[in-house]
């Protein structure tokens, strides 16, 4: 008899989580939690000033602290030729600074004590002369002729500017432009962001002189990137290089990049030859550490009468901070922000591109996204409102004109993707039945009655998750793929590992899931590690919600393998041929004799006890995946809104969230991460924003002046689901763990953009903080989110 | 002392002031030599290595660190240890005996109440203090309770339905 696949806790289970045990208890192992013998504590001295140069450094009144063990300069990185590193983005990044510092909070020195407060201690007594500089704080400054060089360290840069990209077919685009009826236009900011994991990041660095072997724990989403990278810079042979992420408190793209304070350390485990322990503090973390967006978005649309989308423009100037830092494909310069439109069926579109140093932190990581997807998705769905405004058409109704229908699939984007399935009218239908769409006018009007605004948003979007393939995607040339080993053990129990690294997504629950499904184990007997590259395949990590897509479909291929092997030892065992052999949940049987048949632990045995003839022993594998495509889940996000106009204040009255991500290995841990995604899309559309005064001064620098929103504001969601598998990932599932984050601020914003509609405004640029909101009501003008530029 | 060995620390560098409390941690008295500056946060963690309570910001600012100071939820990031002297400290690790979770406890894991589990020490904490002093509380006022902490993962819906889950359970455990 076939397994009971919900009772092994297979796919399709809402199984509890199995690392819940541990974090009940208090009992996660985060990389502050792990004590070395011997250990020290380094502290960083920051740079309290956007742009100065050195003048001078002196750390003597610092190594006269007691418990002070070495005082790193500058000098001293460059001494071993640590002083400058290459990021993710094929640019150079400061780990100290030696000439310049270029933003506020760049790494001047660091302390190594024995214990933290020592080195705190003794990073107040380093004094700094700085001889300050104009500081840059936007592109429009950096543009200007007379501009301060940032970038003076490259011989070949002579502006401020990093890159000018362009993407798509110009002369179609001008061309339906030509034909259009009506152009519809729309510009906006989509503001610097932080994303603030609740743990900081940190390293142990542990240097052992006599083996040459050099352990590092870190909060790192991609420990085999690291260790690359690593590799690279130490000019440490790999093998003697072992990165451990331990548990993680969070990530969300902030815990991808390479951070001084990470190479500080190592170093200082290499000098003192005692394990360096550095943990950073939020304000550290805040100022220093990988931002998300600031980017300015500009665009237009041609449109026929009939409401038919011709083509589109689109123009970005992004803010990158002093390095060009992104985490991204190689081959993309501003991420995938061509993915935009994708979910429409628009002929023609092109995308212009630059990026520009300033002097703030560098990052651009994908904030709990795809590589700028949400930028993308936002003006997408901004523009998307604009238009249907600007033809007087229903903003649901203009959607299912132009949304990509069932059967066009698979549909090549205006940008060049394949998107690969979906069903997005039913979505859409789903989300404007919940919601009531059908009576919300009146209702409005009802309210308008009593004094208060009512707006409806909706936010339609399909995005790339879980990159490669590798024929397209790498980073810093390592291809896009992802791993899994599987070890059955004798007694049918059995242990994986896969190349990703969970932050929170539950990787121990629902990677045992997939293998339950194929290969019928019960998921309470399989034992999931991750994050140690000594023990686990090589793997890209944890991003982008790329682990179910690629680690994931890893998983479940490494167990195909496994079931085949078992399948010839079923034969043996059953002495008959393989051909005659039938596999259900579970076990094999043969042919037409159902009762006759044995386990997949029956085969776990005979691995390791009896295997046929000529037959390898044993019941392990493993498999490295390389997507054929990237995974496109849909998602429809309705909100509404009223809006006290006395005060500006909104509230979200009630959100739907329709979302197809194909097949949901762990429902609960699906609807989890749409939660999660929601409340993050909330507090970037309502609060969450990093800005800087004109001298460069980070605004922003603890939570008390960056602004998370907590259980009291955040409000209720409503949940819905439409599956549409994935028809090339093996068990029909795709990524989940953004979508919300990238789909959902256009919901928030469309909506009080709705409500504000009769006053003619077009735009508030986020958060839409209730002043911004008055402001506009007030005025009846667009309120802009771009920084006052100075001298103009 | 019943080890049987035990270092003795290096006196402290002159001019490092120190001073003795006893403060009673998850019902056991410790008896220490701290720097007056010490922050309980770091006392736990550091100090008695109970790292269950995690640091987030050190600026009062998420709530990773609530401890019960004598009951009462407080941010140990923000008290000095020394005023713990003479008090109890009650930590995540104080929740569930060997045998037994705390309903708290078992309600995160139902209700999927925690993902990355960074806040969730915390988040009980203020919970468990929160359903001491009001056992059926409403989900306002859980969400009340719980606003000086913050989750960055699981968007709070389940971990208010989490609390929720185990005020019920603790209130037919007391009938
Ligand atoms: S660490 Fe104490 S409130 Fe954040
Ligand atoms: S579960 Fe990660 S911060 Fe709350």
């Amino acid at each position: 008899m076939a397994l009971d696949e919900l009772k092994i806790g297979g796919m399709g289970a809402s199984r509890r989580r199995v690392e819940d045990n541990r974090f009940i208890r208090g009992k996660g192992r985060y990389v502050d939690d792990i004590v070395l013998p011997g250990m020290l504590h380094m502290e960083i001295l920051r740079s309290p000033v956007a742009h100065a140069r050195i003048k001078s450094i002196d750390t003597s009144a610092a190594w006269e602290v007691p418990g002070v063990r070495l005082v790193i300069t500058g000098d001293t990185m460059a001494s071993r030729n640590l002083a400058w590193m290459p990021t993710l983005s094929y640019d150079t990044q400061a780990v100290m600074a030696t000439d310049k510092v270029r933003f506020q909070g760049q790494e001047v020195a660091a302390v190594i004590a024995d214990d933290p407060y020592i080195a705190k201690d003794a990073c107040s007594k380093i004094v700094v002369e700085y001889e300050q500089l104009p500081p840059i704080v936007n592109p429009f400054q950096a543009q200007s002729p007379d501009a301060p060089l940032i970038r003076d360290d490259k011989e070949t840069q002579t502006s401020n500017k990093i890159f000018d990209w362009e993407i798509g077919d110009k002369a179609a685009t001008d061309r339906a432009f030509e034909e259009a009826d009506v152009v519809s236009k729309l510009e906006l900011h989509y503001p610097r962001s932080h994303p603030s994991p609740l743990e900081t990041c940190g390293s142990i660095a542990d240097y052992d002189r006599a083996t040459g072997k050099l352990t590092v724990y870190m909060t790192t989403q991609a420990p085999h990137i690291i260790r690359a990278a690593v590799a690279m810079v130490a000019e440490l042979p790999e093998q003697m290089i072992r990165i451990v992420s331990p548990d993680l408190g969070g990530g969300f793209g902030n815990k991808v990049p390479v951070y001084p304070g990470y190479v500080i350390s190592i170093l200082a485990s290499i000098l003192t030859e005692r394990p360096v322990k550095w943990i950073e503090d939020r304000s550290g973390n805040l100022i220093s550490t990988g931002f998300g967006r600031d980017v300015y978005l500009q665009g237009e649309m041609a449109l026929r009468k009939d409401g038919k989308i011709l083509g589109v423009r689109m123009h970005t100037i992004s803010d990158h901070g002093a390095f060009y830092a992104d985490a991204q494909p190689t081959k993309f310069k501003i991420g995938l922000m061509h993915s935009a439109f994708a979910a429409y069926d628009i002929p023609a579109a092109h995308l212009t591109s630059e990026g520009w140093y300033t002097n703030k932190a560098p990052g651009g990581v994908a904030y709990r996204c795809s590589f700028r997807v949400t930028e993308a998705m936002f003006f997408q769905e901004r523009m998307i409102h604009a238009a249907a405004n600007d033809l007087g058409m229903d903003q649901a109704e203009f959607r299912k004109v132009n949304l990509v229908k069932d059967d066009m699939f698979p549909y090549r984007t205006a940008f060049g993707f394949l998107t690969d399935s979906g069903q997005y009218g039913k979505c859409l239908d789903v989300a404007l039945e919940a919601i009531g769409y059908s009576t919300f006018k009146q209702e409005q009007e009802e309210a308008r009655k009593r004094g208060k605004l009512l707006g409806l948003g909706i936010s339609t979007m399909t995005e790339p998750l879980g990159a490669g393939n590798s024929r397209e995607y790498d980073i810093i040339g390592i291809k896009m793929f992802d791993s899994a080993e599987l070890r059955v053990h004798m007694t049918g129990k059995a242990i994986l590992r896969t190349g990703a690294k969970t932050q929170g997504q539950g990787h121990e629950t629902t990677w045992a899931q997939i293998v339950a499904h194929e290969l019928g184990i019960p998921a309470d007997d399989i034992v999931v590690e991750e994050g140690d590259t000594d023990t686990a395949p090589f793997g890209m990590g944890t991003y982008a919600s790329r682990s179910t897509p690629v680690a994931g479909a890893a998983v479940a291929m490494v167990s195909r393998k496994i079931r085949a092997k078992a399948r010839k030892i079923a034969a043996h065992l059953l002495e008959v041929s393989e051909e005659d052999i039938e596999w259900e949940l579970g076990r094999f049987y043969v042919r037409g004799n159902n009762e006759r048949g044995v386990t997949i632990q029956d085969c776990a045995l005979a691995a390791y006890s009896n295997v046929p003839d000529g037959m390898e022993p044993g019941l392990e594998n493993n498999a490295y995946y390389d997507p054929p495509n990237l995974t496109w889940p849909f998602a429809a996000y309705l909100c509404k809104v009223e809006i006290d106009p006395q005060t500006g204040v909104w509230d979200v009255l009630n959100f739907v969230a329709v979302d197809d991500c194909g097949v949901r290995i762990n429902p609960m841990i699906v609807e989890g991460q749409i939660m999660g995604g929601l409340t993050e899309a909330y507090a970037m559309a309502s609060m969450q924003y990093i800005t800087f005064d004109e001298e460069g001064n980070c605004i922003g620098s603890n939570f008390m002046d960056y602004l998370l929103p907590t259980s009291w504001e955040t409000p209720g969601f409503e949940l819905h689901e439409v599956v549409t598998p994935c028809p090339h990932h093996p068990i029909g599932a795709k990524g989940v763990g953004e979508c919300a984050t990238v789909g959902g601020p256009a919901a928030f914003v469309n909506a009080v953009m709705n409500a504000l509609e009769h006053t003619g405004v077009r735009n508030v640029d986020m958060p839409l903080m209730p002043n911004r909101v008055y402001e506009a009501l007030q005025t009846g003008q667009d309120v802009s989110g771009a920084p006052p530029v100075k001298g103009e | 002392m019943t080890s049987l060995y035990e270092e003795i620390p290096p006196a402290p560098a002159p001019g490092v002031p120190t001073t003795r409390v006893t403060i009673t941690v998850n019902g056991e008295k410790r008896t220490l030599d701290i720097e007056p500056r010490l922050l309980l946060s770091h006392l736990i963690r550091q100090g008695l290595q109970l790292t269950g309570t995690h640091m987030g910001c050190d600026t009062t600012g998420c709530g990773a660190c609530t401890v019960l100071l004598n009951g009462r939820p407080v941010k140990s990031c923000t008290v000095l240890a020394v005023q713990a002297n003479g008090r109890d400290v009650e930590t995540v690790e104080g929740l569930s005996s060997a045998q037994q979770l705390h309903p708290i406890q078992e309600g995160f894991k139902q209700e999927h109440g925690l993902q990355c589990g960074y806040c969730t020490p915390g988040m009980m904490m203020a919970a468990k203090a929160l359903l001491e002093r009001n056992p059926n509380p409403t989900e306002d006022e859980v969400r009340w309770a719980l606003s000086g902490n913050i989750c960055r993962c699981t968007g709070y819906q389940n971990i208010v339905k989490a609390v929720l889950w185990a005020a019920e359970k603790m209130r037919e455990q007391e009938g």
